[in-house]
């Protein structure tokens, strides 16, 4: 009798340090105190690769009354062209094509980069039109991250490029 | 892999035998326990969803109020809601293990086996969202992780991930949302846990009452003496840096942070096909099934009632005799183990006016056989002991002790009580052994419970009162003890050596030398 008691006691005791300790143990550590996190993400739709073309009023008569769209543009877009640079060194230069099978959607980027705490200098640059050099918005900064702050690079057509979470954390 | 996995199962089956009883060991529960802390987990969440706060700043706080200031109600029932969470993924990984182990996902088992693929994905799904509504360091690093390995899919215009950028990302919606997430996945697997069971009969989703105490008790003592608690509130502005993991469910997390997002969903959508191709092997060669003989057959339903698998029906008469209705077995649900053989009143050795054919009999294991290998054995000089043994016991494999001529079985339910009487009082043998498989873990799921029930005279059909106990053992290993069975097998055989011929016990026994009208009498007729 004692010898199953014990047995038994064993037994629930087991369970309870399976479920006690793997519940919340060992500990993961996503990101080490020594890191901060410069994560960059947006999505853009860049210009069409073929602009569109305003109809003359000739090609607008040649048209059924319900086609006459004053403008015909084909579907497809531009690749983003986006390169960052972090104290002088490229971390990011490339092409994010769009989306969608006719290419005619946003092209998006969602990119951690781990990188020590303290000041870093970010150059940042995004093309969206067909210019085959340089950028059409631009951010030249120097921040100061402390230990896992999460610095966000954003960008949107009609504010530009943008940090958010660039405020020190308490 | 497999072999090990099955010791292992056996051994800690045997020992939980010893320490708990056939009845309550916990090992031949698991899916009920999984059922039990299912229902855990749903109590414990309608109290938190009470007093749960949806908005953004109200979350963290209301679960940290409970956690903290309501320590002797809302703390506990937060604990019992973790614990009771992790001890259903403990106990239905353990569950699959077993399974697994034991081969029994293949034939009439696929279905349930399929079924419990979705039950995994939904109980993952529900414990993560769970983790969500905390709002803390950790729920902030498995939303992250979770929208980044969605954003992987190309299903997304824009990136779920940047959702949760900065805080002024989050609204109270989002928590409304998880909320019914964190209900509607529950309920969702409550119905695939329905199907999962549907396919077999009298399903364990209850664990013996004091099995349930014990359990319940232990997760009062843990939540009392380690209660969860949250990690420190959320901030969107700083990255999670250590964190406590809770392994049953967050794994996955861990992982991505290791591996690219493409590698997990290969892991997670290729383990899934996985399981399934599993059950469908092509080697697998199902055994024969049931078959109903009407003319034999009156309708009682014992074989419905019996079969472990609900593959026997009862449906409207077809063939004109006077009962209302008639069995029909569902070939695809029928494993073959025979129970329903072992359950049937015409399964009568002692009919001789015609061939031994029962109501309901085994397409690869004739009732008429049987009797046909016990005659057989008898013939000449009869052994001194007839041992039925399951085919899944394998303590025999090697010989049996001199004087035993070894029966295999199917299952030993397939044993018809009447075929024991049938060896003692025609001189088959001096003494009938019975070994399978264990009740606690029988591999035909219910087959050596009747089987016991019956010999104690508890389940029709019942062992007659003229059977000498003397002259009669069972053994139930339910563990990895396979010298016991043997050793058990030569105790009795030894003590029945001891014991008078047949004869002589037959006239001590006033079972009388049988006479024709005893033969007569004797004999059923449908």
């Amino acid at each position: 009798m004692t010898r199953k008691i014990i047995g038994q006691g064993l037994f629930y005791i087991l369970i309870a340090v399976a479920l006690g300790y793997l519940s919340a143990s060992p500990t993961w550590t996503h990101l080490p105190e020594d890191q901060a996190v410069i994560k960059i993400s947006f999505s853009h739709g860049a210009e069409r690769k073929i602009p569109c073309h305003k109809r003359t009023r000739e090609e607008l008569m040649a048209l059924a009354p319900n086609m006459r769209n004053p403008v015909s543009c084909t579907r497809e877009r531009l690749p983003v062209y986006v390169e960052i640079n972090i104290d002088g060194d490229t971390i990011i230069a490339e092409g994010l094509p769009p989306m969608g099978l006719a290419k005619d959607g946003q092209s998006k980027i969602y990119r951690r980069i781990a990188v020590a705490p303290g000041a870093h200098r970010l150059e940042i640059g995004i093309r969206d039109t067909d210019r085959a050099s340089g950028f059409d918005y631009e951010l030249r900064k120097t921040v100061d991250l402390v230990s896992r702050q999460n610095l966000i690079v954003d960008f949107e057509g009609d504010k530009g490029i943008f940090l958010q979470n660039e405020r020190m954390a308490p | 892999m497999k072999r090990y996995l099955k010791r292992g199962f056996l051994k800690a089956g045997s020992w939980a035998d010893e320490v708990f009883g056939p009845t309550l060991n916990p090992l031949s529960q698991l899916g009920a326990l999984g059922f039990f802390f299912y229902w855990i987990v749903a109590a414990s969440g309608i109290y938190l969803y009470i007093v749960f706060d949806t908005s953004v700043v109200g979350v963290y706080e209301s679960i940290e109020y409970l956690t903290h200031d309501q320590w002797y109600l809302g703390g506990i029932m937060r604990s019992f809601h973790r614990y009771a969470s992790d001890a259903m993924v403990l106990f239905m990984s353990l569950h699959i293990l077993h399974e697994y182990s034991f081969d029994r996902y293949k034939g009439a088992r696929a279905f349930s086996w399929f079924t419990g693929v979705p039950v995994l994905w939904l109980l993952y799904a529900a414990g993560i969202s769970g983790y969500w509504l905390v709002w803390d360091e950790l729920a902030q690093y498995i939303a992250i992780g979770t929208a980044e390995w969605l954003d992987w899919l190309p299903f997304f215009g824009e990136p779920v991930a940047r959702n949760f950028l900065t805080p002024d990302a989050m609204d109270d919606r989002f928590f409304s949302l998880l909320i019914f997430m964190h209900i509607f996945l529950p309920l969702f697997l409550l119905f695939v846990l329905w199907l999962h069971i549907t396919r077999i009969s009298k399903p364990k989703i209850n664990p013996p009452r004091i099995l349930a105490f014990g359990m319940m008790a232990m997760m009062f003592v843990l939540s009392l003496v380690y209660p969860a608690i949250s990690h420190d509130a959320a901030d969107l502005a700083m990255v999670p840096g250590e964190l406590r993991i809770d392994w049953f469910y967050l794994i996955i997390y861990p992982m991505l942070d290791k591996v690219p997002a493409g590698f997990m969903w290969a892991l997670a959508i290729g383990g899934s096909i996985g399981l399934v191709g599993m059950a469908l092997d092509p080697r697998f060669r199902r055994p024969g099934v049931a078959e109903v003989n009407l003319e034999s057959c009156n309708g009682c339903e014992r074989c419905m009632n019996d079969c472990p698998y609900a593959a026997i029906s009862m449906e409207r008469r077809t063939d004109g005799q006077p009962f209302a209705r008639e069995p029909v077995v569902n070939a695809s649900n029928c494993v073959g183990c025979g129970i329903c053989v072992g359950a049937c009143p015409t399964s009568m050795p002692f009919r001789t006016a015609a061939p031994l054919i029962p109501g309901i009999d085994l397409a690869d294991r004739k009732l008429a056989d049987l009797r046909g290998e016990i005659d057989a054995l008898a013939a000449g000089e009869p052994p001194q002991v007839i041992a039925f043994n399951c085919q899944y016991n394998k303590s025999f494999a090697s010989g049996v002790p001199d004087g035993v001529s070894l029966v295999s079985l199917p299952c030993i339910g397939m044993l018809p009580p009447p075929f024991i009487d049938y060896v003692l009082s025609r001189g088959k043998a001096k003494g009938v052994f019975l070994a399978g498989c264990g009740t606690s873990d029988c591999e035909n799921r219910l087959g050596a419970q009747w089987s016991a029930d019956r010999l104690a005279r508890k389940r029709d059909p019942y062992l007659r009162a003229r059977v000498p106990e003397e002259r009669l053992e069972a053994f139930w290993p339910g563990s990895a003890d396979p010298g016991g069975v043997r050793s058990a097998l030569e105790g009795f055989t030894s003590r029945i050596s001891a014991m008078p011929d047949l004869q002589q016990h037959k006239r001590d026994l006033k079972m009388g030398v049988r006479l024709p009208q005893d033969e007569a009498a004797e004999e059923v007729t449908p």
